[in-house]
């Protein structure tokens, strides 16, 4: 996938300076702060960081899936030609099947319990293509045997909790299919799968984008995944991009200290014993910023342990080009640190 | 999550020879106290009820004229200076008895709930927590005490054990003790499934220490609201019975019985069923609106948002 | 003094299963744990591993008898728990500590971090006096890298890495023998859970402890372990030295497993070939007849509905076994299929 796909095609989603401001109670929580990205047609970008980091809350902005009771969102994000943060809510509604589907952690947030498999994916149809039953429910067949599940004539008229968790999630998967998105995010979606079941869920994906050129938002914690799934990267800490470049730029020479914290405390099951054990993980000390109370200088200085200009403390780094990458993707960091430097 | 500031995640080296505070940094009952107060309404609640708590306690020392002192004279009085509540139609001052009968109702309602309460739950948790026979055996009984309505159960039991204050007690106590029983079983039954019980149960902890310990303080919140709630009931409910006259007996003064009796004079004399009135629907008013906030109040994850001390 | 701590024989736990719903599934047994044989040695970190509903969690809290078994043994020690009372067992269980998941759930909300933590020293009398046990508490929570001035405030002031030391802490406090940590990780942040790895692979090395790690993360059972034993549907399947198990698995079902952990290398993982299983793991209420693995098996043949396998040597690694036909048919021929168990599962 990685060497096909370009960014010279227009890209599916282009994000511009997205910021998020969250009111809570003990003030202005500044959750997203200034993020860039596009995604290309049939192109992964897999969003990285831990809880805390914005990375959820920066594509419920995109949607329009924030309360607006407590959220400012600010910047530009451009779907297929159209902006979705200006965009009236009744257009966003349109866009929402059709322009991006939305795949979350737990399957069964995203179904309703008391309605069958079929209803529920041929509602979805319908709302967005004007056809008949018959035809929406033949369609809603031939997506569940997409998203490979065995039977799905039957499955049709089955209720979410009669399936096991992978099953659930090939439903979403196939519900946020239905309408042919340009674009799809998945916020954490194999998380609370197991591995096999993981693999399994991945190799969907990436079949069904193959097929049908869709552009894949891919939000997890897990860089493992990563590896495996994306052809770009962004890294997120406080609500910033701390990195991005190509999947093999970011995480076989990560610059920015924190990827690197992160890749370190990772147990590595392609990682040499030595006398029979693994040396210790290098850790981040340490907790991530409240959004609420970000340091005055780079969001990562107060765990950091390089430091090495005098800077950081009162400035942020702006994104800089390290090399200019593989394919025309620049690999870019938010750091001073000496850059290049191997772990 | 916030942010115990040990910066950099590894902790300052204790400082030699500080003493290791073991309990509460700010006791849990004075947190719950200030957020009450932070709740307009139940802050309202509380000290108005306060007020009548103190009142109904000192209770002579409110009133010129003794509550039952006749004034044949000045009967059916209306409010006025000297008797601002006015009087009633043996003469006798309605705010001397608008507050004796406070300390009856009160104290009705207090001793009739708290019976209920400690029954009830001792019922309910042994229930929950223990299933299986127990809770069958225990619950079918409270089923059956539930399945009379409440006033008629506490009619029966008066009509046998006869009118009184302290029979009055034991009926309404008999009606709540199933309601406290099932609020508490069902609590209970929450808590019981929790971690943190099986994690001390993992360190050895005997049942009893689990029920005293864990189970109940976590249970206890629906417990709280439920008493707060059911005084209001109680306090309708000894208004009732003494209505019908067998609750407080005559020449003692109880709002309820201060209802009946201004009742034949509705028409000539507004006053004499007005304020017993008014005493009843202030104070049942006051346990609920406290009862509501204290369920707010008493919610942990609530507890942290309105103290914004973590996300 | 013998070398093996922990060990259980034929161990079963098996819950009866209630029929719910519309008449889909009569009442029957979901078997859990379906007869386990486990040693456990003195000082090692094992590593129990399996994807979920495989039953690993429940055969960790069996081990403790914090779940009653329903057949077998459990011997802790020399002594057998499952035949011991209340009282006695209440006793032991100062000497085996358990860590649970969710930091969030396992610490009572309405307690301190301190009062959490002196419980076991309060249960078991460890040290009298309020000013000893509050000593004790503090030299806890420094042993897990928490300062001792947290002691007096309440779970919901921590992080959830925070609260975990506290669980640890907890479970330390009775000076065990035996850890079991029973997906200790599964609910923290990547660079937090490397912290509690680090923790507990320190505080393993310090005090000596024979340590259970349950989780269904292979790179983290393999970053800590000594030996890793992998479950499927209530059995042991294979079980070995970690490093023999972790890179060259013996059993199909550890194959596929290991091959879809993903790795963070984006060359090997194009490069890899990922095993994906069919479907999904059997019901533990209706479990196929002779090898579980056998409807999802990419090697299935004969032997394998009709045999149950037993653990045999496998590779050239000491003490590395599987439970597997391919490496020759041992095992118990099934005769006759009880209760819960399919002989020829749908699909």
């Amino acid at each position: 996938m990685t060497a096909t796909s370009l960014p010279a095609a227009e890209p599916v989603l282009e994000v511009d300076d997205l910021r998020v401001e969250l009111r809570t109670p003990r003030g202005p929580a500044h959750v997203v702060n200034g993020l860039s990205y596009t995604v290309g047609p049939g192109e992964t970008v897999a969003v990285v960081g831990e809880s805390g980091s914005g990375k959820s809350v920066s594509v419920l902005a995109l949607l329009g899936l924030l309360p607006a009771r407590v959220a400012t969102v600010t910047g530009r994000a451009v779907l297929q030609g159209e902006d979705l943060l200006t965009m009236s809510s009744d257009r966003l509604r349109q866009v929402r099947g059709p322009g991006a589907g939305m795949v979350f952690q737990d399957p069964m947030t995203s179904l309703n319990p008391v309605l069958s498999i079929g209803k529920q994916l041929i509602e979805g149809i319908r709302a967005h293509s004007d056809v008949s039953k018959e035809v929406a429910r033949r369609r809603a067949a031939d997506l569940l045997g997409e998203v490979g599940l065995p039977d799905p004539e039957r499955a049709l008229d089955r209720y979410p909790h009669e399936l096991s968790g992978g099953m659930r999630q090939r439903v979403v998967i196939a519900i946020a299919l239905s309408n042919s998105p340009a674009l799809l995010i998945a916020d954490e979606a194999t998380t609370a799968l197991d591995v096999t079941v993981q693999a399994q869920i991945i190799d969907l994906v990436e079949r069904l984008q193959a097929d049908h050129g869709t552009g894949v938002i891919w939000i997890t914690h897990d860089l493992g995944v990563v590896a495996g799934i994306a052809d770009r990267v962004l890294v997120m800490y406080g609500g910033r991009c701390v990195e991005d470049g190509t999947v093999d730029d970011v995480l076989e020479h990560p610059a920015h200290p924190y990827t690197r914290g992160l890749l370190g405390s990772l147990p590595d099951l392609a990682q040499p014993l030595v006398d029979g054990r693994v040396p210790d993980l290098t850790t981040v000390p340490g907790l991530p910023p409240p959004p609420t109370d970000l340091p005055a200088g780079c969001v990562f200085w107060p765990r950091c342990p390089v430091r090495s200009d005098p800077r950081c403390e009162t400035e942020q780094p702006p994104l800089a080009v390290l090399s200019p990458g593989s394919g025309g993707l620049e690999h870019r960091a938010a750091t001073w640190c000496e850059s290049g430097a191997d772990r | 999550m916030t942010a115990v500031p040990t910066p950099g995640g590894t902790p300052a080296a204790p400082t030699p020879g500080s003493p290791i505070v073991t309990r509460p940094v700010r006791p849990r009952w004075r947190e719950t106290l200030g957020l009450l107060a932070r709740d307009p309404t139940a802050a309202i609640a509380a000290v108005v009820l306060l007020a009548i708590i103190v009142v109904a306690i000192f209770d002579t020392a409110f009133a010129s004229q003794g509550p039952n002192e006749q004034d044949i004279a000045n009967r059916l009085q209306s409010p006025s200076w000297s008797h601002p509540f006015g009087t009633d139609d043996l003469g006798r001052d309605i705010l001397a008895r608008v507050i004796l009968g406070a300390s009856v109702s009160l104290k009705v309602g207090f001793l009739s709930v708290g019976l209920a309460l400690v029954v009830g739950t001792l019922v309910g948790l042994l229930a929950g927590f223990y299933g299986r026979w127990v809770d069958d055996v225990l619950m079918r009984i409270m089923d059956m005490l539930f399945a009379f309505p409440a006033v008629l159960l506490a009619i029966a039991i008066l009509a046998i054990r006869g009118p009184g204050t302290s029979n009055t007690v034991i009926a309404i106590a008999v009606v709540y003790v199933p309601i406290f029983a099932r609020v508490t079983r069902a609590s209970v039954l929450g808590v019981r499934e929790e971690v943190y019980v099986r994690a001390s149960r993992s360190v050895g902890a005997s049942d009893l220490r689990l029920l005293t310990r864990h189970v109940l303080p976590n249970a206890a919140p629906p417990i709280i609201v439920q008493t707060s709630i059911s005084l209001a009931f109680a306090v309708l409910a000894e208004a009732a019975l003494s209505f019908l006259g067998l609750g407080t007996q005559p020449p003692n003064p109880s709002w309820g019985l201060m209802l009946a009796e201004g009742n034949e004079f509705i028409n000539r004399a507004w006053w004499l069923a007005f304020f017993p009135g008014i005493a009843i629907v202030v104070t049942v008013l006051c346990f609920n609106l406290l009862g509501d906030g204290l369920r707010d109040v008493l919610d942990p994850r609530q507890r942290t948002l309105m103290a914004g001390g973590g996300r | 003094m013998s070398d093996i701590l922990v060990s259980a024989r034929g161990l079963e736990v098996h819950f009866p299963v209630r029929s719910r719903g519309p008449a889909r599934r009569g009442g029957g047994v979901l078997r859990a744990v379906d007869g386990v044989d486990l040693d456990i040695y003195r000082g090692e970190t094992l590593g129990l591993v399996g994807e979920s509903g495989c039953g690993k969690s429940t055969l960790g809290n069996a081990l403790l008898r914090l779940v009653p078994p329903t057949a077998g043994t459990v011997t802790f020690d020399g002594t057998d728990l499952t035949t011991l009372g209340r009282k006695a067992m209440r006793d032991m269980r100062r000497r085996a500590g358990m860590v649970f998941q969710d930091p969030f759930a396992s610490l009572d909300p309405r307690r301190t971090v301190a009062q959490t933590v002196s419980e076991p020293l309060e249960v078991h009398g460890l040290r009298s006096g309020r000013r000893e046990r509050a000593a004790r508490v503090g030299e806890l929570l420094e042993l897990v890298g928490l300062d001792p001035v947290v002691a007096g405030r309440y779970p919901h002031e921590f992080s959830g890495g925070q609260r975990q030391r506290v669980g640890i802490a907890r479970a330390l406090a009775g000076e065990p023998d035996f850890l079991v940590c029973d997906e200790a990780i599964a609910s923290l942040d990547v660079s937090v859970q490397a912290q509690v790895l680090n923790l507990l692979r320190r505080l393993q090395r310090q005090l000596g402890l024979t340590l259970l790690f349950v989780s269904h993360d292979l790179s983290a059972i393999r970053h800590i372990s000594d030996r890793i034993a992998v479950m499927y549907l209530g059995r042991i399947v294979e079980i070995g030295p970690a490093s023999a198990v972790g890179s060259s698995p013996q059993m199909p079902y550890t194959q596929a497993l290991l091959s879809a952990v993903p790795v963070p290398h984006p060359a090997l993982e194009r490069s890899r070939q990922r095993i994906v299983l069919r479907g999904d793991v059997p019901s533990p209420s209706a479990v196929p007849s002779g090898c579980r693995f056998r409807t999802r098996c990419p090697a299935a043949f004969e032997p394998c509905p009709d045999v149950v396998p037993a653990l045999q040597p496998v590779g050239e690694a000491p003490g590395h076994l599987a439970a597997c036909h391919l490496h020759g048919v041992v095992g118990t021929p099934v005769t006759e299929v009880p209760e819960g168990v399919t002989a020829h599962p749908p699909g």
